[in-house]
């Protein structure tokens, strides 16, 4: 029997259908470590040179081989990039979790799979595409070491040949991804186009999936947000940087490590104008980030989850001796070990409050991949200006993944390094109190070690202090200086990036929420608009909050604040900020390692209202 | 209570090469009980200080947490000063150190500080050799929390609060050298011409120098039969040499006999003179420094000098290749790459 017999007896449910162009998601089910990011990302780089707006999304495990992973395209042609719950093509190329997979499509979906691929129950409302995977690598005569990577430009051929994936774009992707390398790309292309080739002359293509070019991509560019970040960074300034390696964090100092060289290598004298330390633990690394910028460098890290618990007792110290430094936390799926590789927005509560006592943090919340960029360098001139640590709260689904993104925007204002007296000040001043509130915003003048004026000198300490950094145990030094900090914290409300707020005349209800929940926001307030609902939509960027968040709650009987977490962090710290409205608040909070799709947030939203 | 640490010879107003007289390099009146060792150690900091004319600015003063830590505060009021977390100090320090290279680190920890919640800061930062001294109180015990045994406490020895200490003690010079430090000695708070010469040694090499000198605590561990103790160390204490610092603008005499002295030449310029005692010990010799170390341990000999010197190992500093301009004054014209080449990155994406 061929391949074409063996089609035939699936063929109904693909019978009839309109054409599906530019509208679809595709879910490629491989082994972790069997090179399928470089076919995945071939594909995602081609159809975004066709103009087409993608987005990608791995699921990954953490391991370092044999685990499953799925890779999820979505192509849309209205430019919604928030991950979406349907499947309309599986790529089973994982024989352990095909038929969960395939279980898992609706009915009328398409399963590309290698030919001796077998299914316990093989659904016949799903159209299949079999691949002769071992006999293409085995003609193919690559080294075995590569065999793995090559069986994964079969299933990029197919695609590319059932959905008209242009040829071109295909290899400008390959070329992108091997940095012009011209033998794996030769390698690579020719398997693609192999595969392309077999299943024209030997598939019938029976369902209704294609894409065809647009012009929606021009001008941009596909980022993840770690890159993005770390880029921020070096356009920031930083000169300091010191890490321990934890996912989803540590591609942002990879992509530091990659770029620094390149652009922050003093042309006269051939040296570097920063340091990356890796460090024995997160204890270290924040540890030297609060003493460099005590000393006056720009400095960062970059954590996840259990290295910001590690981190928090130096936070406290740096709240409370008031030393600037970056913290990025990569946000992965806790409590504990949790899911390494999944994401999650569950540290915003512990951030804010990070240390023992009474203490606040600033944090940032990156929405996107310009965000990442730009709150990359402003992170710095708000902890210099602020003299206190600044957290920057991204996540594993805006770190990791790949997302389209405009041009990050060069910074038109100077470096703002904060109050720092120099020499000629001291002798102008004649002294200077390192804790005094001169000019009524909280925030001091401080001095930096190798000032070399006589009067220059303090001593920073943990320990209760007064206005000239001495030890007190004086119960009014102890209180004024806890009154200046929360004075300090209300000059940061006006400093941090405020909300992005869109508010629509017929608006029934707000929706609030931050980081990378906001592309589902933006799909789901088209769909519920679709359905004739409108909405009012406040995309928090900072903590703490401001009075932009106030006068918006106050506008609506019901604001559903939307974040993946399982408490509803960001909730609860609204409710407190405003407590007037606390009523006025409801939680609608995802947790399960996923990103949010607009399908659940819709349906969640409705649900709700009709209550 | 209060108690003034005096500066090693009061009383004199002479001024230094800095034009800097002593007061300029005391602190604030200790608080730490009266007869500490750690404030004989502070006192002879301020009298090396001085007699060095150590520049105040380009000093910081490090520490972490306990006694020991808080003794900074009581020293050189003209150097930023910076009480960290405890155990951290490293850490700190060496980010500090990396942001401006001009900096030099005198760092004040304990046995508790280093040796239990620190030693992982203490050996990653020895492995990575930044340009500080690095003084351990040791008392081998808690001061601040009444009594408890530290991880430098003597197996067997007995304490009133805390009983019978039932483990072998961690030597942190021992530490030191297997952690590749370049410059470990030991001394006596007691002791204080040695401890002097030590410090100038230490303050002259270029690289972490780890000085582990045995600071009685008069409180809570200062028996005769603890080997932490005044008594005991007074009686007991086997110097190594005889050791003289030269500093590079003296002349290096040469009035000993043959094989009677060894000169350490520093790369500085100055020499650390060591006179032969009874043994002619080599401190260049790792594989001598451990064996000493594990011989005085299983003798029970309380030996004090420079253990081990090795001047060859890199700073992070020059490993990291960093500007000479410390990264901490980089105009933002060096830190802030250009327009171009950020369009330039852009447009190798699209």
């Amino acid at each position: 029997m061929s391949v074409m017999d063996l089609q035939t007896q699936a063929q109904s449910p693909g019978e009839n259908r309109p054409e599906v162009v530019n509208n679809f998601s595709v879910n490629i089910a491989t082994v972790n470590g069997s090179g399928s990011q470089t076919a995945n990302t071939t594909i995602i780089r081609a159809l975004f040179k066709m103009g087409i707006p993608v987005n990608g999304k791995n699921i990954f495990p953490s391991n370092i081989s044999g685990l499953p992973t799925w890779y999820t395209v979505r192509v849309s042609k209205d430019g919604f990039v928030a991950r979406r719950d349907e499947t309309e093509i599986l790529v089973a190329f994982n024989i352990a979790t095909n038929d969960a997979d395939l279980e898992s499509l609706q009915a009328g979906s398409v399963c590309i799979h290698p030919d001796d691929m077998r299914f316990v129950n093989k659904r016949e409302d799903v159209i299949y595409y079999p691949l002769p995977v071992k006999t293409m690598v085995k003609e193919s005569q690559v080294e075995p070491k590569l065999k793995d990577y090559i069986a994964n430009m079969v299933y990029v051929g197919a695609l590319a040949e059932l959905l008209g994936i242009d040829s071109e774009a295909i290899k400008e992707a390959l070329a992108h991804h091997f940095k012009g390398k011209a033998k794996p790309i030769e390698i690579n292309f020719s398997m693609v186009n192999k595969a392309a080739t077999w299943t024209r002359e030997n598939l019938k293509k029976l369902d209704p999936y294609r894409v065809e070019k647009m012009n929606a991509t021009a001008g941009k560019f596909l980022v993840d947000g770690n890159t993005a970040g770390g880029l921020g960074a070096i356009y920031g300034g930083v000169t300091f940087v010191s890490w321990y390696p934890i996912t989803p964090s540590t591609s942002l100092v990879d992509a530091m490590n990659d770029y620094l060289p390149k652009l922050r290598t003093d042309p006269d004298t051939g040296k570097a104008t920063y340091s990356v330390v890796q460090a024995e633990d997160e204890l270290a690394a924040i540890g030297m980030v609060l003493g460099a910028g005590w000393a006056g460098a720009r400095s960062m890290t970059a954590t996840s989850g259990p290295g910001i618990s590690l981190m928090t007792e130096f936070s406290g110290l740096g709240y409370f001796a008031e030393i600037p430094g970056v913290i990025w936390d990569i946000m992965r799926m806790g409590p504990s070990t949790g899911l390494p590789t999944r994401v999650s927005q569950g540290d915003v509560l512990k951030i804010y409050y990070l240390g023992h006592g009474d203490s606040k943090q600033i944090c940032l919340l990156p929405g996107s991949m310009k965000e990442c960029f730009q709150f990359g360098m402003e992170a710095f001139d708000l902890a210099e200006r602020l003299q206190t640590p600044v957290f920057v709260l991204s996540d594993l689904d805006l770190g990791m993944n790949l997302w389209m993104t405009d041009p990050f925007e060069y910074p038109e204002k100077p470096m703002d390094r904060g109050k720092i007296l120099n020499e000629e000040d001291l002798t102008r001043l004649g002294g200077f109190a390192r804790y005094e509130d001169k000019d009524g915003d909280g925030i001091g003048y401080r001095t930096l070690p190798g000032n070399k004026h006589p009067l220059s000198a303090y001593f920073t300490r943990g320990t209760g202090h007064d206005a000239h950094a001495s030890y007190s145990e004086r119960p009014d030094d102890w209180e004024e200086n806890l009154q200046r900090l929360a004075r300090k914290h209300d000059t940061a409300r006006t400093l941090v990036p405020a909300p992005v707020i869109d508010i629509r005349e017929k608006a029934q209800f707000g929706i609030i929420s931050y980081g990378s929940a906001d592309p589902a926001i933006v799909e789901t307030r088209a769909v519920l608009q679709e359905k004739g609902i409108e909405t009012s939509y406040m995309r928090l960027r900072a903590l703490p909050l401001e009075e932009s968040a106030r006068d918006f709650i106050s506008r609506y009987k019901n604001n559903y604040v939307v974040e993946l977490n399982f408490d509803g962090q960001m909730h609860k710290l609204l409710q407190l900020h405003t407590p007037e409205f606390a009523t006025r608040l409801h939680s609608l909070a995802r947790c399960n390692g996923l990103p949010l799709s607009a399908r659940y947030v819709a349906g969640e939203i409705i649900a709700k209202e009709r209550k | 209570m209060t108690t003034e640490v005096k500066p090693g010879n009061p009383g004199n107003l002479k001024l230094n090469l800095l034009g800097l007289d002593r007061n300029e390099y005391k602190g604030r009146p200790s608080t730490l009980c009266q007869g500490c060792g750690h404030d004989s150690i502070s006192s002879q900091i301020i009298a090396v200080a001085f007699e060095t004319s150590l520049d105040p600015s380009r000093l910081i003063k490090m520490s972490g947490i306990g006694c020991s830590s808080k003794s900074p505060a009581y020293f050189l009021n003209r150097s930023h000063g910076f009480n960290t977390l405890h155990g951290r100090m490293p850490s700190v320090t060496t980010g500090a150190l990396m942001a401006n290279r001009d900096l030099k680190a005198l760092a004040v920890s304990g046995d508790g500080d280093t040796g239990s919640i620190g030693i992982g800061q203490y050996k990653h930062l020895l492995r990575r050799n930044l340009p500080m001294v690095y003084i351990i109180e040791n008392n081998g015990v808690y001061g601040l929390t009444k009594g408890q045994f530290s991880a430098t406490a003597d197996e067997g020895q007995k304490l009133k609060y805390a009983g019978t200490n039932e483990l072998p003690a961690i030597d942190l010079c021992m530490e030191a050298i297997v952690a590749n430090c370049g410059f470990v000695a030991r001394s006596f708070a007691g002791d204080a011409k040695q401890v002097r010469e030590l410090l100038k040694a230490a303050f002259a090499f270029d690289g972490t120098a780890v000085l582990d000198i045995i600071s009685p605590c008069v409180t809570f561990n200062n028996n005769e039969d603890s080997t932490k103790s005044y008594p005991y160390g007074k009686a007991h204490e086997e110097k190594l040499h005889d050791i003289s610092f030269i500093p590079a603008f003296e002349e290096v005499t040469v009035d000993y006999e043959k094989g009677e002295v060894r000169d350490v030449k520093m790369h500085e310029g100055p020499t650390i003179r060591l006179r032969k005692l009874d043994n002619d010990y080599d401190p260049t010799s790792r594989a001598a420094a451990i064996s000493l170390l594990e011989d005085s341990r299983a003798r029970q000999e309380f030996i004090t000098g420079l253990v081990y010197i090795n001047q060859d190992r890199k700073t992070l500093i020059e490993t990291e290749e960093v500007t000479n301009i410390p990264l901490a004054h980089l105009p933002s014209e060096k830190t802030r790459p250009s327009r171009g080449s950020l369009e330039k990155l852009m447009a190798g994406w699209m």
